[in-house]
């Protein structure tokens, strides 16, 4: 499909947004922490549900069958929806990204990262891609090297050849959760594997918005989550290459990742299954293909560009109501950004002006966004941060300036 | 203001926000100082107390927070300077009460309705009861209640250390 997106028609699929909140019309400026959910997600869950459910991989009749099916159907969307080569064996689902990044520390890592082993990381991570290294490091001793921010709010890839040098993993955002940057990720894959790395992308917060094809990013794992892309919570997906995966032990032991279990021993599953113990999500992995066929009927190009251009109107705004009163902490314009705008409003406190902008029904989330070595950087405790998603319209955008303007008043 | 802020953002609080009393530090010894942090929002608050006969003597604020976490500050630091130790656990504890009044309604299930817990004298609190408003909104009440658990984690220090 081409041409803009009809934002009015995409919010009359979000039963959410028809709500009021404090007496205004809901603005949900909160999508990069979590999007909310088009009907046909919520109905594809009910009537998996309602006429469906039953254990998956065990049963022999028709209704485990038809659970099965859906479970294993899901699989295949979400490996279509971000260029997967074989999605039959590479897409596992997990918890979440989170759970996905822990699982390859757990797993990948301490099958081979051994004392003295250099991983890299950048300045720009969230919790998520830093605790599960900064565990493992503690763990076996490893060397943490860091990719440094610039004061343009990208990534500082100057060092990067001398900070690549004896690396055995890299572990990086495809976009920041705060600052909104899209990082020149297959730029870094592609020296990464010249220098003998493995590859971790933390897609949290790009899969949502960008058209993903894992070849094109050139990544040995990619991590994401479903309830930030539409889809419910309690769902994630662990892509990575079959033959790395292949090679890993299994992270959770139990039920259907077992081929065989003897008194003195067990052989794990094959892929994907030796990575999925015990029951899993099976109605979230509905509604994740859902969200997925969702997108894809938009396009994500359009998702994108919709987002683009409501980030430069807010841009343009912000600048034009609040002048130097406001600061956006990421880079300028449109290239290579995504729709986060990490806000400070004068000295305002991130979380007095969120409090003041939900008495408008404006969302936003205020706090350190899980990223609290940016935050260094960035020399701040806190931001306010606006997320952009394919169901907000330049309407949000004046909502948020109208509101930043109340506390304004209020703490003027 | 719209509606329902006020209730929140006291002009009492906004003076003491902008213009905190007892801000800044002491020199440790003879102060003892402790820090305190909510993970959720980063806010860390430090506090210098000093202990002097039983009373305390003089009190310091530092650190960084939202209006609510350094009002709440403030407002304590004028409200203990000058009183015993035994006073100030009163207050600290008359302070909690206060603050828990809307958990305790939480756990009920019951937004409006609830009986509150321990009946808390608001009398008693002097211009501490502005941070009432508090309770409305649940998630700030951590703000609200930051330095008063890091100053009774102080007193609990001191007297462990044997000074008071």
């Amino acid at each position: 499909m081409t041409g803009p997106l009809d934002v009015a028609a995409v919010k009359k699929d979000f039963p959410v947004l028809a709500q009021q909140v404090h007496g205004h019309r809901l603005v949900y400026l909160d999508s990069a922490a979590s999007s909310q959910h088009p009907q046909s997600v919520l109905d594809a869950m009910d009537d998996y549900y309602a006429t469906t459910h039953a254990n998956v991989h065990r049963g022999v009749y028709s209704l485990a069958e038809e659970a099965d099916r859906r479970y294993e159907a899901a699989r295949l969307a979400v490996g279509r929806f971000i260029g997967a080569p074989q999605p039959q064996e590479e897409v596992v689902f997990v918890k979440n990204a989170t759970e996905a990044i822990n699982m390859v520390a757990a797993t990948w890592g301490r099958a081979n990262l051994h004392p003295g082993d250099a991983v890299l990381l950048t300045d720009m991570e969230h919790h998520a891609n830093l605790v599960p290294w900064l565990m493992l490091a503690e763990e076996r001793d490893l060397e943490l090297r860091w990719v440094g921010l610039g004061d343009d709010y990208r990534l500082d890839l100057d060092d990067l050849d001398r900070l690549l040098d004896g690396v055995k993993l890299v572990a990086c955002t495809t976009m920041s959760n705060v600052l909104g940057t899209v990082t020149p990720f297959a730029a870094i894959a592609a020296a990464a594997h010249d220098a003998g790395a493995v590859v971790v992308a933390d897609g949290a917060q790009s899969v949502p918005h960008l058209a993903t094809d894992v070849g094109a990013l050139g990544c040995d794992f990619l991590a994401f989550s479903a309830h930030k892309m539409l889809g419910p919570t309690g769902i994630g997906v662990l892509w990575g290459k079959a033959e790395l995966l292949e090679a890993m032990p299994p992270f959770l032991g139990g039920g259907g990742m077992i081929r065989d279990v003897r008194r003195d021993g067990f052989s794990p599953n094959v892929l994907p299954w030796k990575f999925e113990a015990g029951t899993p999500p099976i109605a979230e992995a509905v509604g994740l293909a859902a969200a997925v066929h969702y997108l894809e009927a938009i396009g994500m190009d359009r998702v994108h560009g919709h987002e683009l251009s409501l980030l430069a109107y807010a841009q343009r705004i912000l600048a034009e109501r609040f002048g130097d009163d406001l600061h956006v902490f990421g880079p300028e314009g449109t290239e290579d950004r995504g729709g986060v705008l990490s806000l400070a409003y004068r000295d305002v406190h991130p979380h007095d002006l969120s409090q003041v902008l939900d008495q408008a029904g404006v969302c936003v989330r205020a706090g350190h966004h899980c990223a609290k070595p940016l935050m260094r950087r960035l020399g701040v405790p806190a931001t306010a941060r606006a997320s952009l998603y394919l169901y907000n319209e330049e309407s949000d955008v004046d909502a948020l300036a109208d509101a930043l303007e109340s506390a304004g008043r209020l703490f003027g | 203001m719209m509606t329902g802020l006020e209730d929140l953002y006291r002009e009492i609080i906004l003076d003491h926000y902008r213009s905190p009393r007892n801000r800044g530090e002491l020199p440790e010894p003879p102060a003892h100082r402790t820090e305190g942090f909510n993970p959720l929002c980063g806010d860390e608050v430090v506090v210098y107390v000093l202990v002097d006969a039983g009373t305390v003597a003089d009190i310091r604020i530092a650190g960084q927070g939202c209006s609510i976490s350094q009002s709440s500050a403030s407002l304590m630091s004028a409200a203990v300077k000058g009183k015993s130790v035994e006073q100030v656990r009163d207050l600290i504890r008359t302070f909690k009460s206060m603050m828990s009044i809307h958990e305790a309604r939480l756990e009920e299930g019951d937004g409006e309705d609830g009986a509150p817990g321990e009946p808390v004298d608001l009398d008693s609190l002097g211009e501490l009861a502005a941070l009432q408003g508090v309770v409305k909104f649940p998630v700030r009440i951590k703000c609200a209640t930051l330095s008063w658990n890091t100053l009774a984690q102080a007193l609990d220090e001191l007297e462990t250390a044997g000074v008071s």
